[in-house]
């Protein structure tokens, strides 16, 4: 199926949030998630699902003013 | 003191943690600051990268609180959300509020702010609002349940410093009760003194100082500015008037009266 993640089309068959980081190899410790705009907590990560055309933001923090 | 929400700072200087020219200059500049909250941002992660990881470790350093923003947003859904995503990331109720109408100037949607306010507070955010100067909106926003308000002093990263003094003097008048900041603007020390003379609680900058060209240096005077501007306002400050009053007594001036 194809989701959106960080603005980008990506081909997946992972089936909830962890598996879709996993895929992706994402490595850092601080990241949080939101899919259509609904945030994920990480408890929910390995039961949150995805479906085709979702949308994935991953974020982490940076500097800011 | 100043209170933001139930929290007591000592420090009335709240300081970015942008656009400085390196890490380690930047630890030194907020550490020169004597700020004990500063602002932080959430921003999208490569897949494999851990730049957050890296920054995350620069702060927790610091050892100090955190006030993370929205910048960027354009909406009171993507406000909303960030604000959430900021809390899953930092662990903190706190959330500099942004929503942008403008890319140019990045004046604030001040509608959008207003809504997006009332629904964070609901869930249970201590919300800091970046405003503009205008009383309706700051009472809109105090009305939703903001305890703090942050107008500008200028666009963002202007260094124009205070444009409309009166527009802030009658915030600080109107709102006595509320912990106001001058948020934005700023470009010199002079600049944040006259905030904290007209009364306000505390002053909110990072361009002035990550910009300088000793950012250390900088930061430094922006705190010791900070004070001094607090202790004027403490001290009361005389009224300013339209003419002249000497300073020197008039009784006994040599030839008083000699010239015919």
């Amino acid at each position: 199926m194809l989701v959106t993640v960080n603005g980008e089309q990506r081909e997946t068959r992972a089936a909830h949030v962890e598996a879709l980081l996993d895929e992706l190899e994402y490595a850092s410790k601080h990241l949080a998630v939101a899919v259509n705009y609904d945030v994920i907590p990480r408890a929910r990560w390995a039961s949150a699902p995805l479906k085709d055309g979702d949308c994935v933001e991953i974020l982490t923090p940076r500097q800011g003013g | 003191m100043v209170k933001f929400y139930d929290t007591e700072f000592s420090s009335r200087l709240l300081i970015g943690t942008a656009l400085y020219p390196s890490p380690a200059i930047m630890q030194q500049a907020i550490r020169a600051s004597g700020a004990q909250l500063v602002t932080v941002s959430v921003r999208r992660e490569m897949a494999g990268g851990k730049t957050g990881d890296a920054f995350w470790s620069l702060i927790h350093e610091l050892g100090i609180a955190v006030l993370p923003n929205t910048a960027g947003c354009k909406s009171v859904r993507e406000a909303v959300t960030t604000a959430k995503l900021a809390r899953e990331l930092f662990h903190t109720p706190r959330i500099k509020l942004e929503v942008i109408a403008d890319d140019e100037t990045l004046q604030p949607d001040v509608i959008g702010l207003v809504e997006a306010a009332a629904i964070l507070i609901k869930d249970g955010f201590e919300v800091y609002p970046y405003c503009t100067d205008d009383l309706g909106v700051a009472m809109k926003l105090v009305d939703a349940g903001c305890r703090v308000v942050m107008p500008w002093a200028a666009p963002i990263g202007s260094a124009r410093g205070i444009v409309n003094r009166s527009a802030l003097t009658l915030l600080r008048q109107r709102l006595p009760d509320i912990t106001l900041v001058v948020d934005a603007g700023l470009g010199a020390p002079s600049h944040a003194a006259q905030a904290l003379e007209l009364g306000y609680d505390a002053v909110l900058l990072n361009t002035a100082v990550a910009k300088a060209a000793d950012p250390v240096a900088m930061a430094n005077a922006f705190r010791l500015a900070v004070e001094a501007g607090r202790a004027g306002f403490e001290a009361g400050l005389m009224d300013a008037r339209d003419f002249a009053s000497p300073s020197t007594p008039v009784v006994g001036t040599p030839f008083w009266h000699a010239v015919s």
